[in-house]
C-alpha cells in the first residue's frame, strides 16, 4: 500500500474528472475526516486515514481490500473506473442520463442505452462525455459514456445508441469475483 | 500682343503653383532627426481637412515636413567629392529597436556548470608563452605550440622503462587520446543542451584499470547478451554481483498526509487550469461539419428534381453503420475486462 504518485494521479484524476468535474476536490476535502487515495496491487482506494493507518498492519500481500476501491490501473497504465466508485460519483455527477423503466434491465444486464429507453438526459451534454445513469427514481444504476451529444440524441432514430456501458450495478452480481 | 501678355502671365502662376515655397510656417516645430533623416510632426491633424480630402491632405502634410527636413539638411557642413555635393550627418539621434532577437546565452558546458557551483573562475593566461628552445615568443597551443614534447627528438627513459615501448609513440597517443576525449565531452555537451538529459558511455578504456572500473566492466560485460546475462556462465567461486538498477522511490503509506493532500489540490488546479483542448479533433470535427454541410447542400440541389426517396434512404443508412463500429468496439472492450 502506497499513496499515489504523481503521474498515477494525474491519470486517474483526469478519468475522474471526466464524471465529477472539478468535485474531486470535494472528496479530498471532507469536512467530516481526512481521506485519502491508497494504491494496492493495481487498485486505487479511497479510505478513511485512521483506516489506512490500521491496514499497514497488516502484510501487503495479503491485504485485499480496504475503503472503497475506485477502479484498477491495467497493465498500460491507463485507469478502468470499478462499480463501486458509483457511491462517490453519483452525489457529484456533472453528466446525467435517466433510464425509463423498461431500459432498465437491459443496462442493468451490461448492453449500451439506446436512444428508446431514455428517459431523460442533461442539457448541454457532449459527444463522449462521462456520465452517471439513473432511472427515472433517481437511484443510480451505473455509469458510462455519452455516444452523442443532447442535440443530436434528439434526432437520431430510436435503435441509436445514446450512452456506451462502462459499469453498472448488476456487475455486484455478474462479476463479483472481479470487485473488492 | 495682350495675348502674348496672357500666356506669359498664365505660365508664370502655373509655375508658381507647381513649386510651392520652400518657406514652411508650422504651429509647432517639428522634432528632425538629421542623423537618421527622420522629421516627427508633433502638430494636431487638421479634422476637418483630413476628413474632405485625406491622400491631398496627407501628401500634402508630407511635403512640408519633407521641406523642412531639406531644409535642415542644407544647414550641414557640405563637401564636395568628385562634383558630388555631400552633407555630413551628425549621431543619429533617436533609438530604434534592434531588428533581431536578443541572442540566447550560450548553453552551459558541464565543466562552466560545475565551476559556477565551486565558485572556479578561470584564469586569464597569456596566448603567447616563451619557447626555451626556439628563444621566441610561441602560441601556448595550436599550430607550431610552444614546448611541444610530440616533437621532442630524444627522449630520456627511466631505467625501468619497457624496452620493447616506442616511447614516441606513447606520446602521441596519449595526446589522439586527449583530444578524442575532448571532442566526446563536446559533443556530448551539444547533446546535453539539446536533449537534456545524455546517456552515460559507460566504460572508456584507461590504461591501468582500478578495482572498480574492472568491476563494473565485469558486471555490464556479463549483462550484455540477448537474455541481459540470465545464461551467462559464472565462475566457480564468484559472488553474486549486486544489481545496481535505478530503483522506484515511493512516498511512504504514512507520511505527510496535509502535504500529501496539498500536492493532489495542486495537481487538481493545474488540470482545471488547462482543459484539454484537443486540437486535431476539433480541427476534424470542424472539416467533417463543412463536409456534410456541402454534402447537403448538394442534395437540397437534387431535392428539387424531386429525388426525397433516394435522399431519405441515404441520410438513414448512414448512421447505424457508425453506430455498428462502436458497438463492435465497445464489446470488445467488456471482453477485455472479463479477463
Amino acid at each position: 500500500m502506497r499513496p499515489l504518485t504523481e503521474d498515477e494521479t494525474k491519470i486517474f484524476f483526469e478519468k475522474l474528472s471526466k464524471y465529477i468535474g472539478e468535485n474531486i476536490k470535494l472528496l479530498l476535502d471532507r469536512p467530516d475526516g481526512n481521506f485519502c487515495f491508497r494504491f494496492q496491487k493495481d487498485r486505487i482506494f479511497y479510505v478513511r486515514e485512521d483506516i489506512m493507518k490500521r491496514a499497514t498492519s497488516v502484510d501487503p500481500k495479503h491485504l485485499l481490500s480496504i475503503g472503497t476501491c475506485f477502479g484498477k490501473f491495467t497493465k498500460t497504465k491507463r485507469i478502468r473506473l470499478h462499480i463501486t466508485a458509483l457511491d462517490y460519483l453519483a452525489p457529484y455527477a456533472k453528466f446525467k442520463v435517466w433510464l425509463k423503466p423498461n431500459a432498465e434491465q437491459q443496462f442493468l444486464y451490461g448492453h449500451h442505452v439506446m436512444k428508446a429507453g431514455l428517459g431523460r438526459i442533461t442539457e448541454n451534454t457532449p459527444q463522449y462525455q462521462g456520465v452517471v445513469v439513473y432511472n427515472m427514481n433517481d437511484l443510480p444504476l451505473g455509469f458510462g459514456v455519452a455516444a452523442k451529444s443532447t442535440d443530436l440524441c434528439r434526432s437520431c432514430d430510436p435503435m441509436a445508441i445514446v450512452v456506451f456501458h462502462q459499469a453498472d450495478i448488476g456487475e455486484y452480481i455478474r462479476s463479483e469475483e472481479m470487485l473488492i | 500682343m495682350a495675348d502674348l501678355v496672357e500666356n506669359i502671365l498664365r505660365e508664370e502662376a502655373e509655375k508658381e503653383s507647381k513649386y510651392k515655397t520652400i518657406v514652411v510656417q508650422k504651429d509647432v516645430d517639428i522634432e528632425i532627426d538629421d542623423g537618421n533623416l527622420l522629421a516627427y510632426d508633433p502638430n494636431p491633424i487638421d479634422v476637418e481637412l483630413f476628413r474632405s480630402n485625406r491622400n491631398e491632405y496627407l501628401s500634402n502634410l508630407a511635403r512640408d515636413n519633407t521641406q523642412l527636413l531639406f531644409n535642415k539638411l542644407w544647414t550641414l557642413p557640405v563637401e564636395k567629392v568628385e562634383n558630388i555635393v555631400l552633407a555630413k550627418l551628425p549621431n543619429p539621434s533617436t533609438q530604434f529597436p534592434r531588428e533581431k532577437r536578443l541572442p540566447k546565452p550560450k548553453p552551459e558546458t558541464k565543466w562552466e556548470k560545475y565551476a559556477k557551483v565551486k565558485g572556479i573562475q578561470n584564469k586569464k593566461k597569456d596566448k603567447l608563452v616563451w619557447d626555451e628552445q626556439h628563444k621566441e615568443f610561441r602560441p601556448r597551443w595550436g599550430y607550431g605550440r610552444a614546448n611541444d614534447d610530440t616533437k621532442d627528438w630524444l627522449i630520456e627513459i627511466k631505467s625501468n622503462a619497457d624496452p620493447d615501448e616506442d616511447p614516441f609513440a606513447k606520446r602521441t597517443n596519449a595526446k589522439k587520446e586527449r583530444t578524442a576525449k575532448n571532442e566526446l565531452q563536446r559533443l556530448r555537451n551539444i547533446a546535453r543542451s539539446r536533449y537534456g538529459k545524455v546517456p552515460g558511455v559507460g566504460l572508456t578504456p584507461v590504461d591501468k584499470p582500478n578495482k572498480d572500473q574492472l568491476n563494473k566492466a565485469l558486471v555490464l560485460a556479463k549483462k550484455s547478451t540477448a537474455s541481459l546475462g540470465k545464461f551467462t556462465e559464472k565462475l566457480p567461486k564468484e559472488k553474486a554481483t549486486r544489481e545496481k538498477g535505478k530503483r522506484r522511490k515511493f512516498e511512504p503509506c504514512v507520511g505527510d498526509m496535509k502535504k500529501e493532500k496539498d500536492k493532489q489540490l495542486h495537481i487538481l488546479h493545474t488540470l482545471s487550469q488547462a482543459p484539454p483542448v484537443n486540437v486535431a479533433k476539433a480541427a476534424q470535427q470542424f472539416m467533417s461539419q463543412e463536409e456534410d454541410n456541402a454534402t447537403f447542400s448538394k442534395e437540397g440541389g437534387r431535392k428539387k428534381r424531386g429525388d426525397k426517396a433516394g435522399r431519405r434512404s441515404k441520410a438513414g443508412g448512414r448512421p447505424p453503420k457508425k453506430n455498428k463500429g462502436f458497438q463492435n468496439r465497445g464489446k470488445g472492450g467488456k471482453g477485455g475486462k472479463g479477463k
